[in-house]
């Protein structure tokens, strides 16, 4: 069964390649392998859990380039640093704004309730891109600035037309799916953990099937482990679809169209 | 290079002639991704399957039938299962008669029983010959983690011994989950890898097969591991783009072999991991059957 799919999570990082476009193009031979039509990419060359506005600015240089080369085949989000509040402003315009990107990663600096946040949020919002947050909510503790689902429910609170995607549903999906639950602006992006059995099932009977999007994390995740859990999910297959790509061009739609990009 | 959508690959075709089964019969209800790629196969082994039911979860397999009609609609022919009751039941000897009953009862030979000792146990070696003896057993399934033993424990080795006198596979299981996601009064270390070596060193003709290793075992420690004997590893919880072949540029391939951890995975995702990795014939068919066959095949 022909599936259309668009993967919302993926790195450079893991991947072989000296340069960003290189990794990218690495990427997208197992993206084709697979039979993924789109990448999301964020986060460059080198990972930094707090980035300066020079490293900012520098990771997302790299991978304006390498979606520069493959425009057709991979979307840019902007990888910003909450503490820095005014440089990440300036970042999302010169990326979002006045570039390619099209969306908004935060990683690990700082938790998403803070409002710190909020100029960040509200500028996505009115520039129509949509912000994933990483979020885990470990057993073996979390790092001193790493999310959870539960700070991202505060968030979504105070930001209610803001599209929020909470990237690996906090890990402990069981936990990390009721804490998005009441929000109807955060989406559920499943990847990056195992593909445990019964999470996908979970995602769409509590959230609906419209709020779940399939992502990886490659290059640290595999593409392969990633999709079985739509792949192997006890879902109906028009599930199935919205989940690989449906949803996630429903998101972008907006920002796309405003960029001239047809679906 | 340009590159087109994934749509217009060549790739593409060999891709849904894997997966497109598997995607209509999973709207169905249960999924089965390789009754095409059964075509050009001549055979699949999974060493890494459970019965009975995880302690924390209902699963959508954890019935037997249902786990065997699974594996059969994804061309598995063989399917070496342990059970989750071993984990963490104290009445192991009815664990492994329930298991041994069930491999009987269901897949007609699909289900191959692999038992579970503990050490740690008194008597646990009359454990050991029931496996053997009574349920003719080829292997058995040791969860260290869960059973709250090092690996330089004394009875690990012996058990290893005797085991491989009795001619049996042993398979060593890491993890069952992601650490960082555990039930918090069940949190459960990994082994510490580094006596491991030098027990494998000290017991001539073990069969080891690593279950759920990739996580905790790379690099060189694993390179030392697979030198010290007959060590084999699975793939099922085997990560990054590519990671089979990246596996196999250190790991001789006679050493890999399939294994999904299903039902507490989704076994798509050990047989999608075949096809993300541009593998050759040769070693598609060493990991999906021939080095499994192999290895249940010797007798020490």
């Amino acid at each position: 069964m022909n599936h259309e799919i668009w993967d919302v999570h993926t790195h450079l990082a893991g991947v072989p390649g000296n340069t960003s476009e290189e990794k990218l193009e690495r990427l997208l031979e197992y993206a084709d392998r697979m039979g993924i039509a789109r990448l999301c990419v964020f986060l460059g060359m080198k990972w930094n859990y707090d980035p300066s506005p020079e490293d900012m600015r520098q990771q997302n240089d790299d991978v304006l380039r390498a979606v520069k080369r493959f425009p057709n085949r991979a979307f840019g989000f902007v990888y910003l640093n909450p503490k820095q509040t005014q440089a990440s402003l300036d970042e999302l315009n010169r990326c979002v704004r006045d570039g390619p990107m099209v969306g908004v990663k935060l990683w690990v600096a700082l938790h998403c309730n803070d409002p710190k946040l909020d100029p960040i949020i509200a500028r996505a919002a009115e520039l129509k891109a949509p912000v994933l947050q990483h979020c885990w909510d470990k057993i073996t503790g979390n790092l001193p600035g790493e999310s959870t689902p539960m700070d991202m429910a505060e968030l979504a609170a105070r930001h209610p037309k803001a599209t929020l995607i909470c990237a690996h549903c906090g890990g402990d999906w069981e936990r990390g799916l009721r804490a998005i639950r009441p929000h109807p602006n955060i989406y559920a992006d499943i990847d990056g953990g195992d593909p445990t059995a019964g999470f996908t099932e979970m995602a769409v009977r509590e959230l609906g099937a419209e709020r779940v999007l399939y992502g990886s994390d490659a290059g640290g995740r595999s593409f392969a482990s990633q999709l079985a859990k739509v792949y192997g999910a006890e879902i109906s297959d028009a599930t199935r679809r919205l989940i690989f790509a449906g949803n996630l061009k429903h998101l972008l739609r907006p920002i796309l169209s405003e960029k001239g990009i047809k679906l | 290079m340009s590159r087109k959508p994934s749509t217009d690959s060549l790739d593409r075709r060999d891709f849904l002639k894997v997966v497109a089964v598997a995607a209509g019969a999973a709207s169905l209800g249960r999924a089965s991704v390789a009754e095409s790629a059964d075509a050009t196969a001549s055979g699949l082994t999974d060493t890494n399957v459970y019965l009975s039911r995880w302690p924390l979860r209902r699963l959508a397999l954890d019935d037997t039938a249902a786990l065997v009609a699974k594996l059969r609609a994804n061309g598995v022919t063989q399917a070496w299962a342990g059970s989750f009751d071993g984990l963490l039941h104290r009445d192991i000897a009815t664990v492994n008669a329930r298991l041994a009953d069930e491999c009987r009862r269901h897949g007609g030979g699909l289900l191959v029983p692999f038992g579970s000792v503990n050490p740690r146990f008194a008597d646990w070696e009359d454990d050991l010959r029931r496996c053997a003896e009574e349920h003719h057993m080829p292997g058995i399934r040791l969860h260290p983690g869960y059973h709250g033993y090092k690996l330089d424990d004394p009875a690990f080795a012996k058990l290893l011994r005797l085991a491989t006198e009795r001619g049996m596979v042993v398979q060593l299981v890491f993890v069952m989950e992601d650490r960082r996601m555990m039930h918090p009064l069940l949190q459960v270390e990994p082994p510490v890898v580094k006596p491991l070596a030098d027990v494998v060193r000290k017991t001539p003709g073990l069969r080891l097969e690593l279950l759920n290793s990739s996580t905790v075992l790379r690099g060189q420690p694993l390179l030392d591991l697979v030198k010290a004997g007959e060590v084999h590893v699975d793939i099922a919880m085997l990560e990054s783009v590519g990671g089979v072949a990246s596996l196999l540029e250190k790991v001789p391939l006679n050493r890999v072999l399939f294994g999904s951890h299903a039902p507490l995975f989704y076994f798509e995702s050990a047989l999608l991991k075949l096809k993300e990795s541009p593998l050759n014939e040769e070693q598609l068919q060493a990991i999906r059957c021939n080095n499994a066959r192999r290895l249940l095949a010797k007798k020490s």
